[in-house]
């Protein structure tokens, strides 16, 4: 009976060690980010997401001395995601609105880069309203990109997709004219490859903060104090040179001020 | 609940249900179609005509639908030969590549139920034909088919119905779809559960329909198999 006894209390010792163990490991946070946004966000040939937004990550997490599994989502999913709990934070260049701020909370921006819209090259003399007029736009959903075209370029379609990626191919295979989008993946993702000879930028930038918000930003769910932690990494990473190491991997200028023109 | 985001969410809805029900109508249209003589073709004793039926309902039922469309839709594209044909307007069109894939796919499920019930015909039912001194087609017209799609049918109603649920993949490519309404309401709410939900319920309506549709169908043309009540 007495090694019987024994026998039971081993697992249980067992189980309150490996509890023990855990609870003295660095803390675990769960990141929502995209893979399809390059060059803040891609899968590589490896499989593995890289990127801007996955360095900031990465940087964002030794700060916190937290283990960090980075989780890729679409983007129409984000915010359901990290409001269902399927992750923490979302670093995904999601950029700080009011609309979203009513279903989560923000940090404090960590870049801010300009929007813009791209086409053909010389079919369009610029990119208002009315020379848009019935033509096909390209937006990606939900983003702010989305919100704007919408309510901008009423006597256009507005033609929505899941992935930036998505609306590159549609607009290299001549389904959409236009498509607006964040002027840095604009460039780098497609301009700049051979998918997007011949198509370049229309028009001047817009920068409505009442749509395009004050820069891309972290989202936590709302009341979550890893907010203030997060503010605390990013001041520091901004302080001791991380942010500029891993900008200049990226960016010949200033994303985290890059003044919309 | 969020019942702002369902009420403003209507017409969405209703649109996208519109659609649903024209993808559906048009891909049915064309598998039906196509898949009565392909279906005599798979049941013909002769290898020559049966291998390659046979081969086309293998590789479609034996891919996903959603990889069938992105082939259809972003694959294609890909190619400068195909953007610069003569079937580019056609294949630039999000709803004409929908349709195409939805129509390739329940062609191929439509054949086999169909070609199943041709070879299940009662040897009886031929062998009578014969005696009465039926022709070759007369005994197709008469007697194979009309005996055969009678018995399909409550293969091919379920056959219609996951059609039905299949043409949510529309929504993948741009199309606003019952699905695609409810995706632009997730989107614009962030409210998950209601826009969802609201396009459940929308297609419990449709299959409700159908079901109906088919169950006086089946009264009609399946009398005789029913189970006697005394």
């Amino acid at each position: 009976m007495q090694r019987f006894r024994i026998l039971l209390l081993a697992p249980l010792v067992m189980l309150a060690t490996i509890a023990l163990s855990a609870a003295a490991q660095d803390r675990k946070l769960r990141i929502g980010v995209e893979g399809a946004y390059p060059p803040f966000s891609q899968v590589g040939a490896d499989g593995k997401v890289a990127g801007f937004d996955i360095d900031i990550a990465h940087a964002l997490c030794a700060e916190l001395k937290a283990r960090c599994t980075l989780v890729t989502q679409e983007f129409d999913g984000m915010i359901p995601s990290l409001i269902a709990r399927k992750f923490d934070a979302v670093i995904a260049s999601m950029s700080i609105t009011e609309e979203r701020k009513k279903a989560v909370d923000f940090t404090d921006k960590y870049y801010q880069s300009p929007n813009r819209m791209i086409a053909k090259v010389g079919v369009f003399a610029d990119a208002t309203p009315a020379t848009l007029k019935g033509k096909r736009i390209g937006v990606q959903r939900t983003t702010i990109h989305d919100r704007f075209a919408t309510d901008t370029f009423k006597d256009g379609t507005i033609v929505r997709y899941a992935k930036q990626s998505e609306v590159f191919l549609d607009l290299a295979a001549g389904r959409i004219d236009a498509a607006l989008m964040d002027a840095v993946p604009a460039d780098t993702g497609f301009l700049k490859k051979p998918a997007g000879k011949g198509f370049g930028f229309v028009g001047a930038a817009f920068n409505d903060p009442k749509y395009f918000g004050h820069g891309a930003g972290i989202a936590v769910r709302k009341g979550d104090t890893l907010r203030e932690e997060l503010n605390r990494a990013l001041a520091n990473i901004r302080g001791n040179g991380t942010y500029k190491k891993i900008q200049d991997k990226y960016f010949e200028f200033d994303i985290y001020g890059a003044v919309v023109k | 609940m969020n019942w702002d985001a369902i009420q403003s969410g209507l017409p969405g809805y209703l649109d996208g249900a519109w659609l649903t029900l024209q993808l559906l109508g048009a891909s049915l249209s064309i598998g039906l179609i196509a898949a009565l003589p392909l279906a005599l073709l798979r049941a013909s004793a002769n290898p020559w005509a049966r291998q390659p039926v046979w081969a086309f309902t293998y590789v479609i039922r034996g891919t996903p639908m959603l990889v069938q469309l992105f082939l259809i839709y972003y694959g294609l594209a890909q190619f400068s030969a195909v953007r610069e044909s003569a079937l580019w307007p056609w294949l630039s069109e999000a709803w004409f590549c929908a349709v195409l894939a939805f129509g390739l796919n329940t062609c191929a499920y439509t054949v086999e139920i169909f070609a199943g019930c041709i070879t299940a015909t009662p040897r009886g039912e031929i062998e009578a034909a014969r005696a009465l001194g039926l022709s070759r087609a007369q005994l197709h017209r008469r007697i194979l088919l009309p005996s055969a799609l009678r018995r399909a049918l409550p293969a091919y109603s379920n056959e219609v119905i996951m059609m039905l649920h299949g043409t949510s993949l529309a929504s993948i490519v741009t199309l606003l779809d019952l699905t695609g309404a409810a995706r632009e309401v997730n989107s614009r709410f962030y409210a998950p559960f209601e826009a969802f939900l609201t396009a459940a319920v929308f297609y419990l309506a449709l299959t409700f329909l159908l079901v109906g549709l088919f169950h006086l169908a089946e009264r009609r043309f399946l009398t005789h198999l029913r189970p006697r009540m005394t």
